[in-house]
């Protein structure tokens, strides 16, 4: 096929790279210069020296305790959903009762209740639970908001295991439950892979329900440290942006070592 | 008699299920999972998110103050959002941003999609980039848009030849239009992401016959291109007017729903009514209102876009 530059769509893509890169530029720069030099030199320009002030500023505001809290959350639902999604979607793909037809189809739906919707009786739940402002308290609505895309995902993954292995175990005599733990898990670890980093980032990246289900500094997690260091320093906009960069630090670490995985999980979420 | 109860009547019954999926071998039998494999994550999901949304329901008819116990009050919720002139203008307000959000989003990310869909590497360093507002959270991306959009620190107030008075949070039209701009930005590389694969998996062959044929590449574009991203189209706007209905933190933390109730969306009004004036009846009674909408945009996805489908898929993994 002859292959021509597509100047348009060149140039197009290049005015898009501005319109990502340059908050992202200002953003780096801005937390590695004084407040006065950001005050007076404007946003855009380039600082005259540089300053790791404004990290450390975002950690005495108390971010070191709300990145422990967030870890503990994140590892929590990534647990959660790891324990849970491949049981699942091995019925999914391979059982033939109804029953799991009917469940899929529960989790279909399920793709589509946004956390926006439950939130009122949440509260109420967790309240009830004894559970309110407690970090456990967070980690399971959370984890069940992961489950519907994670089923979806690995699911998919485990449609790609060759039926002609499921057959050779078979004839082996093999029960469902090894040919689970011998054939299956194995043969999905990329999709495996994919939903841990699925579930990870909604759970780092999680808002409302921390918002609404927690209250006290000793279960602050990230988010909603950014949102109070907002509100409380507003006008200190390179500590706010180092506070912003430090929140995204593993997340962009994850990215880089978990590319392929995260992609094919967010490709995952359009549904193909 | 028992041989005849049980090979009269599900003869048709064998049947349909013998044409709907091939039998398995006789040592096949007994080794699928049962149901009982996917009933520790369908309890738990139940309980945290299918209760929960029975649980709304039946609390739109209620009066709770987030102490105490809850009240059967009937109808007395509805009737108040129903009369709540902010309530009715949070829906427009609702469905103007969603509505915008897929005007500004659709056309940008097929181009982009399409042209990234290209396997040079330049692209593949430049989609990169590309992804990095996507992995940022809402909360994140709100906070440095309303650092960078501050009124007296930001960018517009150095480029008062452009923006006025630089305070773009004080109009309803320009907050409006920060809040589309913002996710814009954070999610126009995810819906890229549909429309590049959707674009990789189009038969080049279909490209090679339009070229014998002479067709440019903007006939290219649009008589082959587009037909083939169709389904990716309404995949991926789907999901932007769920998101759209959905959007809380930008506005939290972008606008607090200002200037005065300017951009006070749906989702916002029901935080505020239930968790800051403590009236979690209404809140209830909101939140109803955006999962009657989100189960009618799901419902469609699942008959527009196939996923339904994916049955007929899982007889072929026999």
């Amino acid at each position: 096929m002859r292959r021509r530059p597509n100047y348009l769509a060149g140039a197009g893509s290049i005015v898009w790279l501005v319109v990502v890169g340059l908050p992202l530029y200002v953003m780096l720069a801005a937390t590695l210069r004084t407040r006065q030099d950001y005050a007076k030199k404007g946003p855009v320009s380039f600082p005259d020296e540089f300053t790791l002030d404004n990290y450390t500023r975002a950690f005495d505001s108390g971010f070191g305790r709300y990145f422990v809290n967030t870890i503990v959350v994140t590892v929590c639902v990534v647990g959660v959903v790891l324990l849970l999604v491949p049981p699942l979607a091995y019925a999914i793909v391979r059982s033939r009762s109804r029953v799991t037809s009917q469940i899929f189809r529960l989790f279909l739906l399920g793709l589509a209740i946004p956390a926006q919707a439950v939130i009122v009786p949440m509260f109420y739940l967790i309240s009830e639970a004894g559970l309110y402002d407690n970090l456990l308290g967070v980690i399971l609505p959370t984890a069940a908001f992961c489950l519907p895309m994670s089923a979806l995902i690995l699911s998919g993954a485990m449609r790609d295991i060759s039926p002609e292995l499921f057959e050779a175990m078979t004839m082996d005599g093999a029960s469902p439950r090894r040919m689970f733990f011998q054939l299956v898990v194995p043969l999905s670890r990329g999709g495996l892979s994919t939903i841990v980093v699925f579930s990870a980032l909604q759970a780092w990246n999680g808002f409302l329900f921390p918002l609404v289900l927690t209250q006290s500094e000793e279960t602050k997690l990230i988010t909603l440290g950014l949102y109070n260091f907002q509100t409380a320093h507003g006008i200190d906009i390179p500590g706010l942006l180092g506070a912003v960069t430090l929140s995204m630090v593993p997340v962009l670490l994850v990215y880089l070592f978990a590319r392929r995985a995260l992609v094919q999980g967010l490709m995952g979420m359009g549904g193909k | 008699m028992t041989t005849q109860f049980t090979s009269a009547p599900p003869t048709a019954e064998a049947t349909r299920k013998a044409r709907r999926r091939p039998e398995d071998s006789y040592a096949a039998r007994g080794t699928r999972p049962g149901f009982l494999w996917a009933l520790p994550a369908t309890l738990f999901f139940t309980l945290f998110a299918i209760a929960p949304l029975i649980m709304v329901a039946v609390l739109s008819f209620m009066s709770w103050n987030g102490l105490g116990s809850p009240e059967f009050v009937g109808t007395d919720n509805w009737k108040r959002i129903l009369d709540d002139p902010v309530m009715i203008r949070s829906i427009w307000l609702t469905l103007l941003l969603t509505a915008l959000g897929v005007v500004l989003q659709t056309p940008l990310s097929i181009v982009l999609g399409v042209w990234a869909a290209g396997h040079q590497r330049n692209r593949a360093v430049l989609s990169a980039v590309y992804f990095i507002p996507l992995l940022l959270s809402a909360t994140a991306v709100s906070v440095l848009w309303r650092a960078l959009l501050d009124p007296n620190f930001g960018i517009p107030a150095r480029m008062t030849w452009l923006f006025g008075d630089g305070n773009l949070f004080g109009e309803q039209a320009t907050a409006i239009g920060v809040l589309a701009f913002v996710s814009t930005w954070q999610f126009t590389p995810f819906h890229t992401l549909i429309y590049q694969g959707a674009a990789r998996a189009i038969p080049p062959v279909l490209y090679q016959a339009a070229e014998i044929d002479g067709a440019g590449r903007f006939r290219q574009f649009f008589h082959i291109t587009l037909p083939q991203l169709r389904n990716s189209v309404v995949t991926s706007m789907i999901l932007m007017i769920v998101g759209g209905l959905t959007t809380f933190e930008t506005v939290l933390i972008l606008t607090q729903g200002g200037p005065g109730t300017d951009t006070t969306i749906s989702a916002y009004y029901m935080y505020q009514k239930a968790f800051k004036g403590f009236d979690f009846g209404a809140g209830a009674a909101i939140a109803l209102c955006l999962v009657i909408a989100a189960t009618i945009v799901s419902l469609i996805v699942v008959r527009v876009s196939g996923y339904d489908k994916m049955r007929s898929d899982m007889e072929g993994v026999s």
